[in-house]
């Protein structure tokens, strides 16, 4: 195996070991300890979680490479960072520090508005939205090891995650269904290079992990997320937004892990103090999934 | 023969399909009335030790597991899970601690420091995926040393209790599970 293709393949399956797992937004290193003691399998480090991205308005960049730093140090687990869309200088500026795993993502404002970051020129690997199967093929394409949902970020309003999946899931299953001579057609519409669809046919799933990410706010948005297919969760403002973070980030782990359960779930949903206030789709003026197609 | 998989965070999936490939009949263990019935052998999959450990605790699945390596039931961990079976890992106190090694956590760095190479298990060749992967720096008498890459130990048999520090559920080879699956049917 050639140097890029093995580095890749190692990228792949560290999202593999995420799988099942619960990844928290945390902009301090007691909050990423935390996280990581509440069971979190992964981090992700940024300076302000996306609700107060969100109300500061502005251009969001990457964070702090030295606040990340702190984080890295704080626990054992993965840590993730954030770069803009297209923003391959921050992408290289996080390789340096060694982070585990970048978010190129549509949290932050866009650099590029025409082109995404060339992801097969890193080592390290990257996760990336995608609100359907078009937008998740090309995103591997460019060399993204992990997938997630684009839900709103910062609204804890879960809609945008559920479309997504739920576009997804059709589409993998139409992909599916069509003989192979259909699926050059398939490739053409959907914009994606053909051996990528064929994957998805040939599997029936994606080529990378998926998780859900963008509105989980309670344990019961992380069972909803896991019985539409996700492989895990992103919880970004959900957590540290809420009344008491440390019982709410444990509660959601364990729905997780036994997403079909709905007696525990019923459990661990109870008494978990106030969620973060949410943000109805219809009234926010910045739509953050529109970002990068 | 059935052999459970902790399937509380994880790539436990995939050692589900390892097993069905060699024909060995597997379950998930995701809360305790999983292990209600009977079973020969149990995979602790690679994944984040920290959040298995948690969810151990909280799903009250940590005792009775525990019990039941302790009283002989073979166990194969991977990565995370040569972790969990560590009777001492650098920084932390143990969790199950059966299993009489010393182990570093995150012992090649981060995910820069993740590789495959090609190397002895056993006496035989088969590849070996390390992913934020541990080793052993130590380990106890009664302790069988299966591989060793670059003079570290990254595969222990220690009687019932197998941990190899690579993935082998990543990888087209079987015969890690074969090795194990002998364990099982030869338990001590």
């Amino acid at each position: 195996m050639n140097d890029i293709k093995e580095r890749h393949q190692l990228n792949k399956e560290l999202a593999q070991m995420l799988k099942g797992g619960v990844i928290m937004d945390v902009t301090t290193p007691e909050q990423a300890v935390i996280a990581q003691e509440a069971g979190a399998c992964a981090v992700m480090a940024l300076e302000r979680i996306p609700a107060d991205i969100r109300a500061a308005g502005g251009v969001s960049r990457m964070s702090d490479p030295a606040m990340i730093r702190s984080i890295q140090e704080a626990v054992t687990i993965p840590v993730m960072a954030k770069c803009r869309i297209g923003h391959f200088a921050e992408a290289q500026i996080l390789e340096a520090i060694e982070i585990d795993y970048i978010d190129e993502s549509e949290v932050l404002s866009p650099a590029d508005d025409v082109y995404h970051v060339d992801k097969r020129q890193f080592k390290v690997p990257f996760v990336c939205g995608a609100r359907d199967l078009g937008e998740a093929l090309r995103r591997i394409a460019e060399g993204a090891s992990m997938i997630r949902t684009k839900g709103e970020p910062g609204t804890g309003d879960i809609v945008q995650a559920v479309r997504h999946m739920r576009m997804m899931n059709s589409q993998i299953r139409h992909a599916v269904s069509l003989s192979e001579d259909e699926l050059y057609e398939e490739a053409k519409k959907l914009q994606v290079p053909y051996d990528l669809l064929k994957q998805v046919h040939d599997s029936g799933r994606l080529p990378v992990v998926n998780f859900a990410a963008g509105g989980v706010a309670t344990p019961a948005d992380a069972a909803l997320m896991m019985q539409l297919g996700a492989e895990g969760v992103f919880v970004g403002s959900g957590i540290f937004k809420s009344g008491d973070p440390v019982k709410r980030a444990s509660a959601i782990v364990q729905a997780v892990t036994n997403y079909t359960d709905a007696k525990l779930i019923a459990e661990l949903s109870s008494g978990l103090g106030e969620a973060m206030v949410g943000i109805n789709e219809q009234e926010i003026k910045l739509i953050m999934e529109e970002r990068g197609k | 023969m059935r052999i459970g998989v902790l399937a509380l965070q994880g790539a436990f999936a995939e050692h589900i399909s390892k097993l069905k490939q060699i024909n060995v009949e597997a379950f998930e263990i995701r809360q305790l009335k999983d292990i209600s019935g009977h079973f020969d052998g149990l995979i602790l999959p690679g994944g984040e030790s920290t959040a298995m450990r948690k969810l151990l605790g909280d799903l009250s699945l940590y005792g009775p597991l525990k019990e039941m390596i302790q009283n002989g039931l073979p166990v194969f961990g991977t990565c995370a899970g040569m972790i969990l079976l560590a009777k001492e890992i650098e920084d932390e106190e143990p969790c199950f601690g059966t299993l009489d090694i010393t182990v570093k956590r995150n012992a090649y760095g981060r995910q820069l420091g993740s590789f495959r190479c090609v190397d002895e298990f056993t006496g035989k060749e088969i590849e070996m995926p390390f992913i934020r992967a541990p080793y052993a720096e130590r380990v106890g008498e009664g302790v069988n040393v299966l591989s060793r890459i670059k003079g570290k130990i990254v595969a222990v048999q220690q009687d019932n209790q197998l941990a190899t520090a690579f993935h082998p559920e990543l990888t087209n080879d079987t015969s890690v599970y074969e090795y194990f699956i002998k364990m099982v049917e030869n338990r001590r």
